[in-house]
């Protein structure tokens, strides 16, 4: 595969062995494990260039896509789960839940050209692709990344937007949600201080959850729009075969992954004070 | 006593309410095909859908297409017309007929898996569900895997295989694989604080016989629900598999290969992309739609909240 169709035996062998592909597995499994602890992901068999350094360079867009869909995301989903559920069984509830199964229903990459199409190209609001450093400064970087968040973050406002829905409804059925109104409180602040505060447990855990979306969304929205983040990193080391680059993206993915839903774990004790550990 | 007072003459002036029939006429409950209609309608529409999609990949040569794969460099990306429905692609090849043959891909990957997944995460979720020493180690192990997003776990899975259609099966159904076990174990061990799970017990049943005369049962419900699910996302993450090139080799027409292959000119030739798009995406809202209708059937406690 490396070596080119014309390889000889001898070619193979000496590729094999410079890889370390001769020796036993399990040596070579805790010779990884023993290189990640001391901050080494290998070298790209690729570019020759260390993973670490490749991972580095593309760190950036991948984590202003992420934080952008996040707050777009929530922004959105939030506010229509609890009108939602609010309104449940009105026109207002339909037609929000309409659009969550909608949402969920049409892959990342439809969405993107879609809008791409609709957006960019015809309107020619926003560049059809490509993405701006944030130190080409704030304007441009958020003008690049406004098209592809809103890609990615549809799945997810589909998902919060059920979640919450579903647990405000709870929320709103129980006593003292009729006690703050028979008191006076307003609309507002029961819906928003009495109800949301005391829902907050399922829909941050579902953020957390959604996170795994969003990393393999990236992957796909990252193609579509040209964007040379993490995503395009780990698609084009699967076409070029390049498995320490896949390992180290794959295993960064899975550690932020990890580490998201740790810290949805002790957001918890915050929303909801009863949760100790 | 109402049939001996009315015997008695009414006092004059006063009316007598006239009686009741007998048996109030019970609302007609909506039953059979139609039934199912007025009440779902979602659901049906789902169903009608996901027919049709089936008969398109089961009668794809019936369909007025032509071979998927036939090359015909001199009619380049025609738009749409009557000769070539959905035009044609960049080597000339007939869109319509690439976008039929397609729908037998993501069938195929819909259903497989989701058959797959249920089977294997069935059996090691009621295991482990049962017995308390393998609970420990499966479990553990599953974390382990839940912690890689599935599409990234399918990803990888793909890139130590050859792209072929049954390596996209067994990939993906591994990535789904932890959540039906999860699934299964949670029900599993709700199920086993039951009173009829202990009578079973005193009786004398032995646990094999336990397990798949009394839990087995119990966890086809929500198994069902959980499966339409995994088929709807078997579908995308194929799809999308084949997108970023990891998924079935490029030479079958599959929706997220032609979408692939239209990524390059999608600026100028839309409808390259679009067609298959709205293929899957009707498709995987079909499916989406059923499985909301089935777990409002079969389980309307969890229905009344979402």
């Amino acid at each position: 595969m490396i070596a080119g169709d014309q390889a000889s035996p001898e070619d193979v062998e000496k590729i094999r062995a410079g890889l370390g592909l001769d020796r036993p597995y399990l040596i070579r499994f805790f010779e990884w494990v023993g290189q990640i602890l001391s901050g080494d992901l290998g070298t790209s068999i690729f570019t020759n260039m260390p993973v670490t350094t490749m991972i580095a360079q593309r760190v950036e867009p991948t984590l202003s896509l992420m934080i952008v869909t996040l707050i777009i995301a929530v922004g959105v989903a939030v506010p229509m789960g609890v009108v939602a559920a609010w309104k449940a069984d009105t026109w207002v509830d339909r037609s929000a839940m309409a659009f969550a199964v909608f949402g969920f229903s049409t892959p990342v990459f439809v969405v993107g050209y879609l809008i791409a199409y609709v957006f960019a190209l015809k309107l020619g609001w926003f560049p059809v692709q490509g993405y701006k450093p944030i130190s080409a400064g704030v304007g441009p970087w958020i003008q690049s990344l406004i098209l592809p968040s809103v890609t990615l973050a549809l799945v997810y406002i589909a998902l919060i937007a059920r979640i919450t829905r579903a647990a405000m409804l709870d929320v709103l059925g129980q006593d003292y949600i009729r006690t703050a109104k028979a008191k006076g409180v307003g609309q507002r602040r029961i819906l928003f201080v009495h109800g949301l505060k005391n829902a907050a447990v399922p829909i941050v855990t579902v953020i957390g959850i959604g996170v795994a979306l969003l990393i393999g969304g990236a992957v796909v929205t990252e193609s579509v729009f040209a964007i040379p983040g993490l995503g395009r990193l780990v698609v084009d080391a699967i076409l070029r075969r390049d498995y320490p680059v896949i390992q180290g993206v794959v295993l960064l993915f899975s550690f932020v992954y990890v580490l998201v839903n740790l810290a949805v774990d002790l957001v918890y004790v915050w929303v909801d004070p009863r949760i100790r550990y | 006593m109402a049939v001996e007072a009315r015997t008695l003459a009414p006092p004059p002036g006063l009316k007598v309410a006239e009686e009741l029939p007998d048996v109030i006429p019970a609302r007609k409950p909506l039953k059979g095909f139609w039934g199912v209609v007025r009440r779902r309608p979602a659901a049906a529409l789902g169903g009608a859908i996901l027919l049709a999609m089936i008969a398109v990949a089961a009668f794809a040569p019936l369909l007025g297409t032509v071979d998927p794969g036939e090359l015909a460099p001199s009619r380049r990306l025609r738009p749409p017309s009557a000769d070539f429905w959905f035009g044609t692609d960049m080597l000339g090849r007939d869109l319509y007929s690439r976008v039929v043959y397609g729908a037998q891909v993501s069938l195929v990957v819909g259903f497989s898996v989701a058959v797959l997944a249920s089977v294997f995460g069935l059996a090691i979720g009621l295991v482990s569900g049962t017995v308390r020493w393998i609970d420990g180690v499966v479990m553990r192990l599953i974390d382990g895997m839940m912690s890689i997003p599935p599409i990234l776990l399918a990803v990888a899975l793909m890139a130590l295989t050859r792209g072929s259609l049954q390596n996209v099966v067994i990939a993906i159904t591994l990535a789904e694989i932890p959540r039906v076990a999860r699934l299964v174990r949670g029900v599993v061990l709700s199920l086993r604080e039951q009173p009829y799970i202990d009578a079973a017990i005193a009786a004398g049943t032995s646990t094999p016989m336990l397990v798949i005369r009394h839990i087995l049962p119990n966890t086809l419900a929500p198994m069902t629900v959980q499966a339409t699910y995994i088929c709807a996302s078997a579908m995308i993450v194929e799809a999308i598999l084949s997108f970023i090139g990891a998924g079935v080799p490029p030479i079958t027409p599959s929706w997220g290969n032609i979408m692939a292959e239209g990524r390059a000119l999608w600026q100028v030739k839309p409808t390259i992309v679009f067609f298959p798009a709205i293929f899957l995406s009707l498709t995987v809202l079909a499916v989406n739609l059923l499985g909301d209708g089935l777990r409002d059937a079969l389980d309307p406690r969890m229905a009344k909240s979402l």
